[in-house]
C-alpha cells in the first residue's frame, strides 16, 4: 500500500496507514473486521469521496478520523497530529482540526436548543471568544456563510421548526465554527429532497474552495461523488480495491467492482424502462465477520479465477497518474469486456 | 410496453379528478387537488416529485386508504371497473386490497415485525385479506411460489427480518404485496433505502415480476433516474397536482442508446440529448439530477419551498418559484394541455399561449 502515497507527503493534510478497526460480539465469538488494512492520504484543499456499498466500513473510517472510535491498530495523522493515544489537551487540538458533519441533520442537534445555542456550542467547549456577544458574533458570521440569512430569522429558532436544508446548513455551521482542516462529511445529502439536495452540494463547494478546507465525502452514490470530489477511493469489506481523481475512476475504473457499481447506476435517459439492466456482479456482500479469502471480492467477482481466491490479497498497484487498483486480472478483464462490446 | 399504452385496451385504473384533504386543526390541506390518469394493463406509470407533493397521498388514497385526518372529498377511483370511492372499509378489506390492488410502503421493509417469522409475517397478510376456503398447505404452497419468484430460498419462511440482508426484506415485502395476486401494485420509493447494486437487482426483478404476472405497477419515487429506468410513462407532481403526463421519451428526450457496459469515455457519449421536458419544474428537477456519465460543473436547484397546500396560491403553484413566471402565471391557473401525443403539460409557457408571449 505504500505506494499509494507516492505524491508529496508535505501536502497531505490526513494520512492513514494500514488502518484496521475489528469489533468484538460480546461473547467474543464473532471478529468484525470492519476496516481492514486502509491506507490513503488526503491533501490539502483536496475532496476526497470514500464510495461504497453499507458494510464496506465506509462510516467506520469516518469516525475513525474523527477519533470517536480508537483504530485496533495503525495510524492516522492530521497536519502532524497522530490521532491515536493523544492526552486530553492534544485531543482537543485534534478535534478542532477535523469536524464532522452527520448524515441526519435532525438527529444530531439537541431539539430543546436554539439555533444560536446550537452554533454557540462547540465554541464553549473549545472556550473560544470571551464574552456572549464575541461568540454570538462569530455565530451571525458562520450563519452568513452558510447563507442563513438574515441571520436573526434563524438564531432564535429550534431544529424543528427548519427545513431538512435549512437544518443541514446549520450542521454545516457547526462545523465551519472552529476552523477546522479537515471536514468528514457523511452521506450529508442522503436525506435531504433532490431540489435543496444540489443547492448543499453547491453551498459546501464554495465554502470548501473559499475556506481551503479539505474534505473526506463519504457516500454509497457515486452520482453525487462524480459532481462534489475530486478524488475516488472505491472501498470494499474494509479495504480500498480502487482510488484515483474522479475522471480516471469513473470513465476508466479497472476494478470489476468499481466497474459492477458503476454499471448499476441510473441515469435520466429514454428507452430503459423495459429492458433488463446487466448487472457485473453476482450475489451479496459478505459479511465483514466472514472476509473471503484471497481478493475479498472474488465471491461476487463475474471474472474470477481459481488464482483469485488461492493466491494472497493483492495489493493496490499504481498504473500512473495516481490510480490505483487491486486486481490481479484488471487487463484480461479490461480485454474480455472489450471482445463482448464489439460482438 | 408501447403497443399498450396506445389506449386501444381498457385502463386497469382510471382515476379522475381526485381531491384528497387533511382536515387539521389550522384548516384544510389540499394534498390532492384535482388528479386524473389511466394506468394500463402491463404498464409502469411513475408518479415522481419532491417530499410533500402527494405522491405517497396519492398513493394510499389509491388502495381507498388516506391516513388521517385524510379524506377522499371528491372524484372517482376505478380498479378493473369497480368504483372504490364512498364503498365500505369492509368489502375495501375484502375485495379490492391486496387482491385488485396492493401497494409496497414506504420503509416497508424496516418496519416488518421482529419478533415474527415470514411465515407468519406472510400468513398475517394473507388473513387479513384472503376471501377464505384455502387450507393451510395451500398457504404455505402459496408462500413458497411467491418467494420462489422473488428469488428468495425456502428456508426464508422461519428467519427473522433481522436475519435477512436489505435486498432480502425488500423482495420478501415484494412477494407478500404479490401474493394475492393483484393486478395493481402501488410501488412506494421501493429502491430508496437500498445500495446501488441492490437497487439494480430489485428493479430488474419488477421488471421481470411484470412481465410474468402481467401486473401494471404505479412507481413513486423522488429520482427521476430511477424512473427512467422502469416507468413507460411519468407523471410529475407539485404541490397536489399533475403538472406533466409523458412518455420516457417525453420527458427525458431522445438520446443515442450507450453501450450497455461501463467504463465507455466521456469522450465517446452522444451529444447532449435534446430535452422534450416542458414543464419548468420537470425541467428544474432534471437538471438538479446528478449525472454519473456527464461532467456537470454546476447542478440547478429549485430556490424557495413549495407553497402551503392550506391556502395554495391562485394562480400556477409553481410560478413562486419559477423563473419564467409572468402576470398570467400568477393570476390564473394553467389547465393541463395535451401538447404532444399523450403528453400533458399545465403551463402557460409551455403550451405558448398568446397572452403569456404578449407579457
Amino acid at each position: 500500500m505504500s505506494a499509494s502515497n507516492a505524491q508529496d507527503p508535505a501536502a497531505a493534510i490526513l494520512e492513514a496507514k494500514e488502518l484496521k478497526k475489528e469489533f468484538v460480539s460480546r461473547r467474543g465469538r464473532e471478529r468484525v473486521r470492519a476496516v481492514d488494512g486502509l491506507s490513503f492520504s488526503l491533501r490539502r484543499g483536496e475532496i476526497l469521496g470514500l464510495v461504497g456499498e453499507s458494510g464496506c466500513g465506509k462510516t467506520t473510517t469516518g469516525r475513525l478520523i474523527m477519533r470517536l472510535i480508537e483504530p485496533s491498530s495503525g495510524s492516522i495523522k492530521v497536519e502532524g497530529f497522530g490521532a491515536v493515544s493523544l492526552g486530553r489537551d492534544e485531543d482537543f487540538a485534534y478535534r478542532r482540526r477535523v469536524q464532522m458533519i452527520f448524515q441526519d441533520p435532525y438527529a444530531s442537534m439537541n431539539p430543546h436548543f436554539k439555533i444560536k445555542d446550537v452554533l454557540e456550542e462547540p465554541l464553549l467547549i473549545h472556550r473560544i471568544g470571551e464574552t456572549r456577544a464575541q461568540r454570538m458574533e462569530m455565530v451571525s458570521q458562520v450563519m452568513e456563510k452558510v447563507k442563513m440569512t438574515p441571520t436573526s430569522d434563524y438564531m432564535d429558532r429550534h431544529p424543528h421548526m427548519l427545513s431538512g436544508g435549512q437544518r443541514q446548513r446549520v450542521a454545516i455551521a457547526r462545523t465551519l465554527i472552529l476552523r477546522p482542516s479537515v471536514i468528514v462529511a457523511d452521506e450529508i445529502v442522503s436525506m435531504i429532497d433532490l431540489s435543496t439536495r444540489a443547492e448543499i452540494l453547491h453551498l459546501m463547494k464554495t465554502i470548501q474552495a473559499d475556506m481551503e478546507l479539505s474534505f473526506v465525502y463519504i457516500t454509497h452514490d457515486i452520482s453525487t461523488a462524480r459532481y462534489f470530489t475530486d478524488r475516488i477511493a472505491v472501498m470494499y469489506l474494509g479495504r480500498i480495491v480502487e482510488i484515483g481523481s474522479q475522471d480516471e475512476v469513473i470513465d476508466r475504473p479497472l476494478h470489476p467492482y468499481t466497474k459492477a457499481l458503476i454499471a448499476a447506476v441510473c441515469e435520466p435517459e429514454a428507452g430503459r424502462a423495459g429492458i433488463m439492466r446487466e448487472l457485473m456482479v453476482k450475489g451479496e456482500i459478505p459479511s465483514a465477520s466472514d472476509i473471503p479469502p484471497g481478493c475479498r471480492f472474488h465471491t461476487r467477482c463475474l471474472f474470477a479465477t481459481e488464482e483469485c481466491s488461492s493466491l494472497p490479497e493483492p495489493e493496490l498497484e499504481d498504473i500512473g497518474g495516481g490510480h490505483l487498483h487491486a486486481c490481479r486480472r484488471w487487463k484480461e478483464i479490461a480485454e474480455a469486456m472489450n471482445e463482448k462490446r464489439k460482438s | 410496453m408501447s403497443e399498450t399504452t396506445k389506449a386501444e385496451t381498457a385502463p386497469v385504473l382510471c382515476v379522475r379528478d381526485l381531491k384528497l384533504r387533511y382536515f387539521t386543526s389550522k384548516g384544510a390541506v389540499r394534498a390532492i387537488d384535482g388528479v386524473s390518469f389511466d394506468l394500463y394493463p402491463g404498464e409502469t406509470l411513475g408518479l415522481v416529485g419532491e417530499s410533500g407533493c402527494g405522491k405517497t397521498t396519492t398513493g394510499l388514497a389509491l388502495l381507498g386508504m388516506p391516513s388521517p385526518p385524510g379524506r377522499i372529498v371528491a372524484g372517482s377511483i376505478a380498479i378493473d371497473g369497480t368504483e372504490i370511492v364512498g364503498i365500505s372499509d369492509r368489502s375495501l378489506r375484502r375485495d379490492v386490497r391486496w387482491s385488485k390492488i396492493s401497494m409496497v410502503f414506504q420503509g416497508a421493509m424496516n418496519s416488518l415485525t421482529p419478533v415474527y417469522t415470514i411465515r407468519k409475517l406472510m400468513a398475517e397478510t394473507w388473513r387479513e385479506h384472503a376471501s377464505g376456503g384455502q387450507g393451510d398447505a395451500a398457504v404455505e404452497a402459496l408462500m413458497l411460489r411467491y418467494l420462489h419468484l422473488v428469488g428468495l430460498p425456502e428456508k426464508v419462511l422461519d428467519r427473522y427480518p433481522h436475519e435477512l440482508s436489505g435486498g432480502m426484506k425488500q423482495r420478501v415485502v415484494i412477494a407478500m404485496a404479490l401474493f394475492l395476486e393483484p393486478k395493481v401494485v402501488v410501488m412506494d420509493e421501493p429502491t430508496t433505502a437500498l445500495d446501488v447494486i441492490v437497487q439494480a437487482q430489485i428493479l430488474n426483478l419488477l421488471k421481470k415480476l411484470k412481465r410474468e404476472l402481467g401486473l401494471s405497477y404505479i412507481f413513486i419515487t423522488h429520482d427521476l433516474a430511477t424512473e427512467a429506468e422502469i416507468a413507460d410513462r411519468i407523471m410529475v407532481m407539485y404541490a397536489g397536482l399533475i403538472v406533466e403526463l409523458g412518455t420516457g421519451e417525453q420527458i427525458f428526450g431522445h438520446s443515442e442508446p450507450r453501450g450497455s457496459l461501463p467504463g465507455s469515455s466521456l469522450r465517446e457519449l452522444p451529444s447532449e440529448p435534446r430535452r422534450t421536458s416542458l414543464h419548468p419544474y420537470t425541467q428544474k428537477l432534471l437538471a438538479s439530477t446528478p449525472r454519473l456519465h456527464k461532467r456537470v460543473s454546476e447542478l440547478a436547484f429549485i430556490p424557495g419551498s413549495p407553497p402551503d397546500l392550506l391556502a395554495p396560491p391562485p394562480g400556477c403553484r409553481f410560478a413562486p418559484r419559477c423563473s419564467f413566471a409572468k402576470a398570467k402565471c400568477v393570476a390564473e391557473e394553467p389547465p393541463a394541455a395535451e401538447i404532444g401525443p399523450g403528453h400533458l403539460v399545465a403551463c402557460w409557457k409551455a403550451r405558448e399561449d398568446p397572452e403569456y408571449e404578449r407579457q
